[in-house]
């Protein structure tokens, strides 16, 4: 086994998959010769060749609706959006053909094209590049949306949406990107699509959360220990469809719940589990359930995006409010 | 030299049966009694499910309708040249291209009725679903027929938008991606004169919509719109060459919408009864009649029988529509995943329910 960060994980998953399967194809800027900006899918284009990875003109609107052609047809696009901040030209094109064209046509027709961007903040990035847009693609009936925290369940998480006929978009959290290495099998395994994973378990507090959060809020429970308090992490890795069992799950066991992410907080994902929570274990909370979040205001810059972003003690404040509630 | 002109363009236009029915006989495809006859069959069928789909709005019958009045020559002269094997990504005007493509008038009737039932298109039929959001099916055309030319299928897609589309991103994307990857597509516009209330000369200050073509790398061609003929031959030059590796083609049929734009409009509002009377003249059925008379290959007979079947076809077509059994109301969350979520589940189950407990 070896030990690859998260762009090598994801690398390797398009590797392997393009391997399997001669319909699937990579399109994108810069995706070929260049490997992608973060070097994603560097190499695909020397293996492959050129009849199934494109250097696309610069039109995200285009680059999606051509994929849609192709996935009609019969291919499976995987299409890169440079920068998730850059993807809403092509929002049309996913909110009113990607994702309904299964249910338009009863069936007839599926169009499994698999989005991807870097995502999120944290890299000191300009404008537009540090942006955490879930919540405006989770919000779209028939689009699957992932967002890994680790190399391993990255590399799962794309089998299985290469064995599925659903269009996702898979947010690659830009921070995680090099940030360690894990153990990732060479050989072919899946992560399941809309099911969370136990990150660590605990009595205390529960934890929710996903992407770049993850390992801020495995910081935040490290040092919660020491003061006596036992936190159980979720990370949800699929926005939508959403493991709304494993929130009811860890929710019911604790009673307490904090819900970390990096997007904006009104009507953000964090509200969508706060409502879910509500249907079904409202009686076993013992104190409200709190939102860790970005503000509701434009990403800002990256002399002020350290404050705009959770962190381990906005994380820890949250946690030690809701145990002494 | 300092000044050089380094590209030089033109267009041509072309026409092959005058406004009344008078044919060049140096451009007459000669096409076959039995094609031209069934091409004048589905223009017929075509206007008389326009004005009953018209007629039955105007009862509650049917939804709010895009008609094809005047356009039959457009629609049905391009599908015309199609294989089966072929594509074609309609907008939601393009009611003749589906009936010539083996869509039962039933079926076509059950989604203007207001059912997701009317799109379920038939296995083996390579329609794609209309398309409402404008010039959006252009980039889909061109995606399928860039992934036909990965595949070494020797299949060609058409997508068909208005003059109104042509002011979009996902034209001009459309037209772009389509040069770049020389995609084996006919991108088809139908320029029916207005988009709504918005005429064609706000739309774009060029000549002609077809010279867009020579921005993008792309062949462009103008015809007649309401001449069956000229589009024909247009479009089949345009499919066989795409076809065989010559890649894609703009067709800008100069054609007019004579009803509204859809049955919610009031075309009085913006554009004089003179305009409408000067297309009325170019009529395409009329002057398709007079070619096929003088060839002798339609009487007055005929054209009677075909258009009272068409009236038959139709009544049918909408007893059966109307007798459709309704959608299940499950059906709304069976295809929004390839596996229904649990949470879906349960509002599947909440509605069902709620359903049930209505009838005690």
């Amino acid at each position: 086994m070896a030990k690859l960060n998260l762009v090598q994980a994801i690398n390797t998953a398009f590797m392997q998959e393009m391997e399997k399967n001669d319909k699937i194809v990579v399109m994108g800027e810069d995706v070929g010769v260049d490997g992608g900006v973060f070097r994603v899918t560097e190499g695909l284009l020397a293996k492959f060749g050129p009849n199934r990875v494109f250097d696309t003109p610069l039109a995200e609107s285009g680059i999606l609706g051509t994929a849609i052609g192709m996935a009609v047809y019969g291919l499976r696009p995987i299409v890169e959006f440079q920068f998730e901040g850059f993807s809403f030209p092509a929002y049309d094109g996913v909110l009113n053909h990607l994702a309904r064209i299964r249910n338009r046509s009863r069936g007839r027709y599926t169009c499994p094209v698999m989005i991807r961007s870097p995502y999120g903040g944290g890299v000191r990035a300009l404008e537009h590049h540090s942006e955490a847009p879930e919540t405006l693609y989770s919000h779209i009936p028939g689009l699957v949306v992932v967002i890994p925290s680790t190399p391993y369940d990255a590399k799962g998480l794309i089998a299985s949406l290469m064995d599925g006929s659903d269009p996702s978009y898979f947010f690659e959290p830009k921070r995680l990107y090099r940030a360690f290495k894990q153990e990732v099998p060479e050989e072919r395994y899946t992560v399941p699509i809309g099911k969370a994973r136990m990150v660590r378990e605990g009595k205390d507090v529960s934890i929710i959360t996903y992407g770049a959060m993850v390992r801020v809020c495995e910081e935040a429970a490290d040092s919660l220990m020491q003061k006596g308090i036992n936190c159980e992490i979720i990370d949800l890795r699929t926005i939508s469809p959403m493991d709304t069992d494993a929130i009811i799950t860890t929710v019911k066991k604790t009673g307490r719940c904090v819900i970390v992410h990096e997007a904006p907080r009104s009507f953000g994902t964090a509200a969508e589990i706060i409502a879910r929570i509500n249907e079904k274990a409202l009686m076993d909370l013992k104190a409200p359930v709190k939102r860790v979040t970005g503000y509701d205001v434009t990403t800002p810059l990256p002399k002020l995006e350290d404050f705009f972003f959770p962190d381990a003690g906005r994380v820890m404040k949250a946690v030690e409010e809701t145990m002494s509630f | 030299m300092p000044i050089q002109q380094i590209f030089e363009g033109k267009i041509n236009n072309m026409q092959i049966i005058d406004k009344d029915g008078n044919v060049d006989e140096l451009l007459d495809p000669k096409l076959p009694k039995d094609l031209l006859l069934k091409m004048y069959i589905y223009m017929v069928l075509t206007r008389t499910f326009d004005q009953k789909c018209m007629n039955l709005q105007r009862q509650g019958r049917v939804l709010t309708y895009a008609p094809s009045l005047g356009q039959e020559a457009a629609q049905i002269g391009s599908v015309a040249t199609l294989e089966d094997k072929d594509w074609i990504f309609p907008s939601y005007r393009e009611h003749a291209t589906y009936l010539w493509r083996g869509i039962e008038m039933s079926q076509l009737m059950t989604y203007w009725i207001g059912s997701e039932l009317g799109m379920k298109i038939p296995e083996g039929k390579n329609n794609f679903l209309v398309s409402i959001p404008i010039a959006s099916q252009a980039l889909h055309a061109v995606g399928a027929a860039w992934a036909a030319k990965l595949r070494g299928d020797k299949v060609v897609t058409i997508g068909y938008f208005g003059d109104g589309a042509t002011s979009e991103g996902e034209f001009h994307e459309a037209m772009n991606f389509a040069g770049v990857y020389q995609a084996p597509c006919v991108l088809f516009c139908q320029n029916n004169q207005w988009a709504i209330s918005t005429a064609r000369k706000k739309q774009t200050a060029t000549t002609s919509i077809a010279q867009k073509a020579l921005a993008y790398g792309v062949k462009g061609i103008q015809v007649d719109g309401n001449d069956v003929l000229a589009v024909y031959k247009a479009t089949k030059e345009a499919v066989d060459n795409a076809r065989n590796g010559g890649g894609p083609t703009l067709i800008e049929a100069v054609t007019f919408r004579r009803g509204p734009h859809t049955t919610a409009d009031d075309p009085t509002k913006y554009r004089k009864e003179d305009e409408v009377k000067y297309w009325e003249e170019r009529d395409p059925i009329r002057r398709f009649t007079v070619y096929l008379k003088k060839a002798n290959y339609l009487n007055d007979e005929l054209e009677k029988k075909i258009l009272d079947r068409s009236v038959e076809e139709v009544e049918k077509a909408i007893l059966e529509a109307e007798a459709t059994k309704m959608d299940n109301p499950e059906d709304m969350f069976n295809y929004a995943f390839g596996t229904m979520p649990v949470y879906l589940q349960e509002q599947k189950n909440e509605l069902m329910e709620y359903l049930r407990s209505k009838k005690v």
